[in-house]
């Protein structure tokens, strides 16, 4: 399977802790990878990597090669504004922009200056909020402010608007950990309708989520990648005692 | 009756206030009693210098007009005019202008600090700011006396002369350096610490999420906070300013120095002032012979006092409110 994203002797450390250490990863594209391990294995500090979102905290140091499409996202020559383009990201809390749902959705297409008319963004505003499943419940109510949403119809406006830039990438940040059961399902169930057309990252840290999710696992544990693979052969058949012990619930 | 200790009058032995007891929750309810009292003390000075003011200007207050008192263009105690206009509108010149010149630089100062800034930048910046709020306020008035005046006379007048000469508040009709202009740019430079950690109080308000939330779809700082942080945090601007203007508004010392003091109703920045504060402060305790005229002063004094309670009240509230807004 060919990977998408290629992780290679990624080293990460907050001042003097080091949080990843030597992280070596192959992500499949157009698939959904999950990495799951438990709270402060870093799961979280490596898919901020991937979308360069780590050098936003003061006092980090990065070393080692984060490369989409064979090209490594941190050599001095990227354009960090293109990574985030193209590397799309759903947050943990649903945060809407402070403005209205159309403009939450048309904000990173004006911003990239990726249409002309009016009337392309009308298209374009209609064309995702269908995509995230959202334009029957608020198609009649473009204009309203965003934050008069339900945070479940808030996440999804975020989807939205983070597929509206036209990304290769999702990543999503434990995205349904803020929401109530149904809305958890609704995101769950996007993005395994969307995974036809865009690479997938999902940190979780509910095994269950895991296993609806994925097709490609990665088990972090403090700070070190353990076991990743196909989802069936992780979750089958572990390699890694820690895996197992992992999957069998003892930590 | 107080139980002797151990005694059990009713059936659950030993819950009942003891006298020891008793003596504590009394000496912690006269502690709490007289914090209460030193934490109403603002409140009473307030109301007291209020109504103190109020008392003592009742004789103009009563006898005089109170439009002519507000509207009047004359100042001539010695012939009974006691008009105010030329004070009340010295002052909102000054005012106005100091904010208008303050306001945009320490936005961006402010928006720096909190959105662009290191943490050790932060760290050396905010205690320079600290120590110009520091410095007292008729050092700024000598500042202004020997560098403002003469800076705005030979350098600002005549420019401002020979490029808009039909410009009306900007036309030059006076010979010095004492005016509107020098006014409020000593006082921008005086507000601008207040304003400043204002502003970079209510961004830090603002949650990292939504910076992020913008970031993550490739916007940049700059996209970022105009499309993004501005809107949201624009009523604590507002209130920023307004904080700034009340606080120039009382501004005496530092402004009396440089203003001219000339009792005229300014109709250019370039034309000397006169504003409430330094009239109260250069007249008050002479020639109190003339009927009314104490009176008079403490009847600015009290205008003065009512428009910056105002201007305070509203800011207090709106910060508030930006404050305790929900983010969600």
């Amino acid at each position: 399977m060919e990977s998408h994203i290629q992780v290679k002797d990624l080293k990460v450390s907050y001042g003097k802790q080091e949080v990843l250490k030597n992280v070596n990863l192959e992500i499949p594209r157009n698939r959904i990878t999950v990495i799951m391990g438990p709270s402060g294995c870093g799961k979280t500090t490596l898919l901020m990597t991937m979308n360069r979102f780590l050098e936003l905290n003061e006092g980090v140091t990065i070393a080692g090669q984060v490369l989409v499409d064979g090209h490594n996202i941190y050599s001095p020559d990227v354009d960090v504004t293109e990574v985030r383009k193209r590397v799309g990201l759903l947050a943990q809390r649903p945060t809407p922009l402070p403005m209205s749902i159309f403009d939450n959705v048309s904000y990173g297409m004006y911003i990239h200056q990726m249409r002309k008319e009016t009337i392309e963004y009308k298209q374009a505003v209609r064309h995702y909020l269908e995509l995230a499943g959202l334009w029957d419940e608020v198609g009649k109510r473009l204009h309203d402010p965003a934050t008069a949403l339900s945070i479940g119809q808030q996440q999804r406006l975020c989807l939205a608007r983070g597929l509206a830039v036209e990304p290769e990438i999702i990543l999503g940040d434990e995205p349904t950990s803020a929401l109530d059961p149904v809305s958890s399902a609704h995101i769950e169930h996007k993005l395994l309708e969307l995974k036809e057309k865009y690479t997938t990252v999902v940190v979780t840290h509910t095994l269950r989520q895991a296993k609806r999710l994925a097709d490609h696992v990665v088990f972090m544990y403090l700070g070190e990648v353990v076991e990743q693979g196909p989802a069936a052969e992780v979750f089958g058949n572990p390699r890694e005692e820690r895996t197992k012990q992992y999957l069998q619930g003892l930590f | 009756m107080i139980p002797p200790i151990g005694s059990s009058t009713t059936g659950a032995t030993g819950w009942q206030p003891q006298p020891v007891a008793l003596a504590r929750a009394k000496s912690n309810e006269r502690a709490r009693k007289i914090f209460l009292g030193f934490t109403a003390l603002p409140v009473v000075l307030i109301l007291l210098v209020t109504l103190g003011l109020l008392i003592r200007s009742w004789p103009i207050l009563s006898t005089y007009p109170l439009q002519d008192l507000l509207f009047g263009e004359v100042w001539k105690p010695s012939k009974m005019l006691f008009g105010l206009l030329p004070f009340i509108t010295g002052t909102v010149w000054i005012t106005a202008v100091g904010v208008l010149i303050s306001v945009p630089p320490c936005l961006l100062v402010a928006i720096y600090l909190s959105e662009y800034a290191h943490d050790s930048t932060r760290s050396f910046i905010r205690p320079i700011l600290d120590l110009l709020a520091a410095i007292p306020s008729v050092v700024f008035g000598v500042w202004g006396l020997v560098t403002i005046v003469p800076f705005v006379e030979s350098t600002v007048m005549p420019f401002a002369k020979a490029a808009f000469p039909y410009i009306p508040f900007l036309k030059v009709d006076q010979p010095t350096g004492f005016s509107v202009l020098s006014g409020g740019l000593v006082l921008a430079v005086m507000i601008a610490p207040l304003l400043i950690s204002v502003v970079y109080e209510v961004l830090l308000t603002v949650p990292n999420d939504l910076r992020r939330a913008s970031l993550a779809i490739g916007a940049t700082q700059w996209e970022t906070i105009r499309r993004v942080l501005i809107p949201q945090v624009l009523p604590g601007i507002i209130a920023a300013v307004v904080l700034g203007a009340s606080r120039a508004l009382g501004e005496t010392i530092a402004v009396l120095m440089v203003v001219g003091n000339v009792p005229q109703i300014p109709t250019s920045i370039f034309d000397a002032a006169y504003p409430l504060p330094a009239l109260i402060a250069n007249n008050y305790g002479e020639m109190m012979s003339i009927p009314l005229y104490d009176s008079a002063l403490l009847g600015a004094a009290l205008i003065l006092l009512i428009i910056i309670l105002i201007f305070n009240v509203l800011s207090v509230i709106v910060l508030q409110r930006v404050k305790q807004r929900k983010w969600e």
